[in-house]
């Protein structure tokens, strides 16, 4: 183990990599790399670690680069990629077919403006954008938090009981450009965390199967069904691998939520990412001030972790939820989801919409305390509230 | 765990690469190759891992839990057989297994969605064989244009015949100066053969084209499939010939000049008036001529001499 001062991409390489290395007893590790600003930093690390037994693939697109990750996964391999914004779109095709094909492939995504206009800055919407596919999704906030629930993500995704590929997600630069200090564990640690990949339904020769051909319809759906009771095991699975990565590192990777003051909280603010570090500050200096407010992070988004929101938000009167994303015509995906959540079981509860920081607008502490003016003051919900960059 | 693999419905053997009872049209050129192809392996003691984009071959598996695939075959997306099959190739070498990564892949998928993706995997030398079987059609789809679909031919989205030549798919891969690129027809089986185990002794990316014979798209007699790709090398209309990391040529088969429109009668996408005749002929020639320059030129010299 060491302790060094490095930036969020140089966490999420190092994790990829030493997760990669860590398979190395078994069939070895592979991805396909392409490089977009601001998470490319992360693919040179992959390419210039010196695994024993591994191939980075250094291909001319992301299309792909997660098919030779596919291709790599169904041949038993552990295989993983990162990508961003664009990246992430021309991606889509292949992304959506490892889900399907159930293989347990960990993207880091670094959250970019989807263009255009040309915007690098952070912005949810490109990882968002794939919120109905079979993909467990992570959104860490800080450096150690990213390089945690990489190594995490490939111990549940690869669990037989999951099998659905994982991406961990961070905010563009204010994370991925960030350098703090980050505890690395060494391989020897990981490997005892992450065991060596068996993968059910992997390609062999003994046994040849044909994988993707035509299903008709009443089987093919009963293997959507089949991705939900998967998705429904999240939760337990979760669980265990956090136990297990508290024993094995000494350290708490986090949750699918994480709370501050809810046990008593009126006002509950809700958000993701590095705009939840900005708001703990503030609940905390309220809380100290003896207000009843509490912050969520919501941190695991799918499967989105319905149970554990109403949980937390149990003694709220009013929540008001930060999205820094925009689905068009609606407003902030968290905010949908959270709707949906609390819809028949709170429906006396005030939850109000705030988009904020959008194509990597700064969310500053006077903005937080606006939004928390604005619900305390407000009796009724409106239609999501647009919170001017300053 | 998933239950997501087809299982072939009769046990089967490697020689087995297409298993009877395949959803091809009659006469497809497809189910020969594949046969070829299985039997070929067999013969070389060894056998293969499937990569299919979407395409007619992959239609061919049949509908689940079923698979007419003998061996282990997995469907891609349209643009990336070769990037799939460079990823399987790779975690195979790094284990030291045998057995070939092949992508049986159609010309829409490798001449139009997928070159960027051959194109880099070719690049990169993927220890991968690429078969593109050529029907000069999209024919999954229902017949629409590619671009190897020849001038002349009729496509639900060429009504009036296509206009543009045919992309010279095998100049393009033999540019990126792979081990070997060879041309491929099912009426010279003894040629395809031995293409098939130059191909299976060398490692690297290797790219074979097969003329694919296709009685719905070609609007052809399936009894003709076999005679129609005969005509085509001996009217000189494609050309059977093999290139050493795009240094080293060799001619396998002289056309005899047949008169073309044997070929082009028997087939309903072509309509009298919309082939030119002489531009076709001249274009022919053109074309051998150039491949016999490369191959005096810079010829393939055999161990032997
Ligand atoms: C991205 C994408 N676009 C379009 C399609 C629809 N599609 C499936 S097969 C096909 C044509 C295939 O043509 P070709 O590669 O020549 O194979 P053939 O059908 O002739 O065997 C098309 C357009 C698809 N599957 N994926
Ligand atoms: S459409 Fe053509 S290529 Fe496809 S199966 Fe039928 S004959 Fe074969
Ligand atoms: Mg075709």
């Amino acid at each position: 183990m060491s302790i060094e001062v490095v930036s969020g991409n140089h966490a999420a390489g190092y994790a990829l990599s030493v997760a990669g290395e860590a398979n190395r007893g078994a069939r070895g590790a592979s991805c396909g790399i392409y490089p977009i600003t601001p998470q490319t930093e992360i693919v040179e690390y992959v390419a210039s670690f010196p695994f024993h037994k591994s191939r980075v693939v250094p291909v001319e697109s992301e299309h792909s680069a997660m098919a030779v990750s596919i291709g790599a996964s169904l041949a038993g391999a552990r295989a993983f990629t990162a990508s961003s914004s664009n990246g992430i779109a021309y991606m889509v095709e292949n992304i959506m077919v490892a889900g399907y094909y159930r293989l347990p492939i960990v993207m880091v995504a670094v959250n970019r403006t989807l263009g255009p206009p040309w915007n690098i800055w952070a912005d949810q919407g490109d990882t968002l954008m794939l919120r109905d596919f079979p993909w467990i999704q992570f959104y860490c906030e800080s450096n150690q938090e990213v390089l945690d629930t990489t190594l995490l993500a490939f111990r549940l995704a690869e669990d037989h009981r999951i099998l659905l590929p994982a991406l961990v997600a961070m905010d563009a630069f204010i994370v991925s450009h960030t350098q703090a200090e980050t505890v690395l564990p060494d391989q020897p640690t990981v490997d005892r965390y992450l065991p060596e990949l068996d993968l059910p339904h992997r390609l062999r020769h003994e046994d040849p199967k044909t994988l993707g051909g035509l299903v008709w319809p009443e089987v093919a759906m009963s293997l959507r069904q089949e991705i939900d009771e998967a998705m429904g095991r999240v939760d337990e699975v979760l669980a265990e691998c956090r136990t297990a990565f508290v024993d094995v590192f000494d350290r708490d990777p986090g949750g699918a939520v994480e709370t501050l003051g809810t046990e008593d909280a009126e006002i509950v603010i809700i958000a993701s990412s590095s705009i939840a570090t900005t708001v703990r500050e503030i609940v905390k200096q309220r809380r100290r001030a003896g207000e009843k407010i509490g912050l969520v992070k919501i941190k695991m988004f799918r499967p989105f972790p319905e149970q554990a929101l109403r949980e937390a938000c149990r003694t709220a009167r009013k929540v008001a939820i930060l999205d820094r994303n925009y689905a068009a015509g609606v407003g902030g995906v968290f905010w949908q989801e959270t709707k949906a959540a609390f819809q028949g079981h709170r429906d006396d509860l005030l939850v109000q919409n705030y988009l904020t920081g959008l194509c990597g607008g700064d969310v500053t502490p006077a903005m937080v305390e606006e939004i928390i003016a604005d619900v305390i003051a407000r009796s009724a919900e409106t239609k999501p509230v647009w919170m001017a960059t300053q | 765990m998933p239950t997501l693999e087809g299982v072939p419905p009769i046990p089967c053997t490697e020689e087995c690469l297409l298993r009877p009872g395949n959803t091809n049209c009659g006469g497809c050129g497809m189910g020969v190759g594949l046969t070829m192809l299985g039997r070929a392996l067999a013969e070389a003691g060894d056998t293969c891992t499937l990569a299919i984009p979407a395409c007619c071959g992959i239609v061919t598996a049949g509908a689940f839990p079923t698979t007419s695939y003998g061996v282990p075959t997995v469907a891609t997306t349209f643009a990336s057989a070769a990037a799939v099959a460079a990823g399987i190739a790779t975690i195979r070498d790094l284990n030291e297994e045998r057995g070939q990564v092949i992508c049986w892949a159609g010309d829409g998928g490798t001449y139009d969605i997928g070159i960027a993706t051959l194109s880099a995997a070719a690049e990169r030398n993927e220890n991968i064989i690429y078969i593109c079987y050529d029907n000069e059609i999209y024919g999954n789809t229902g017949g629409q244009r590619s671009s190897a679909t020849p001038p002349g031919a009729r496509t639900t989205t060429t009504p009036g015949g296509k206009s543009e030549d045919k992309k010279d798919i095998m100049a393009i891969m033999a540019a990126h100066q792979i081990p070997y690129a060879a041309t491929l027809s099912i009426a010279h089986p003894e040629d395809f053969a031995r293409k098939l185990r130059t191909a299976f002794s060398i490692s690297g990316t290797r790219f074979l084209l097969m003329h694919s014979p296709c009685p719905t798209g070609w609007k052809s007699e399936p009894a003709d499939s076999v005679e129609l790709v005969r005509l085509a090398v001996a009217s000189g209309l494609f050309s059977l010939y093999e290139v050493w990391n795009g240094r080293a040529w060799r001619i396998n088969v002289e056309p005899d000049w047949t008169d073309p429109m044997e070929y082009f009668k028997r087939q309903r996408r072509f309509r009298d008036g919309e082939i030119d005749l002489q531009a076709t002929e001249r274009a022919s020639r053109d074309r051998f001529q150039r491949l016999e320059v490369l191959a005096r030129e810079f010829p393939y010299k055999t161990k032997e001499g």
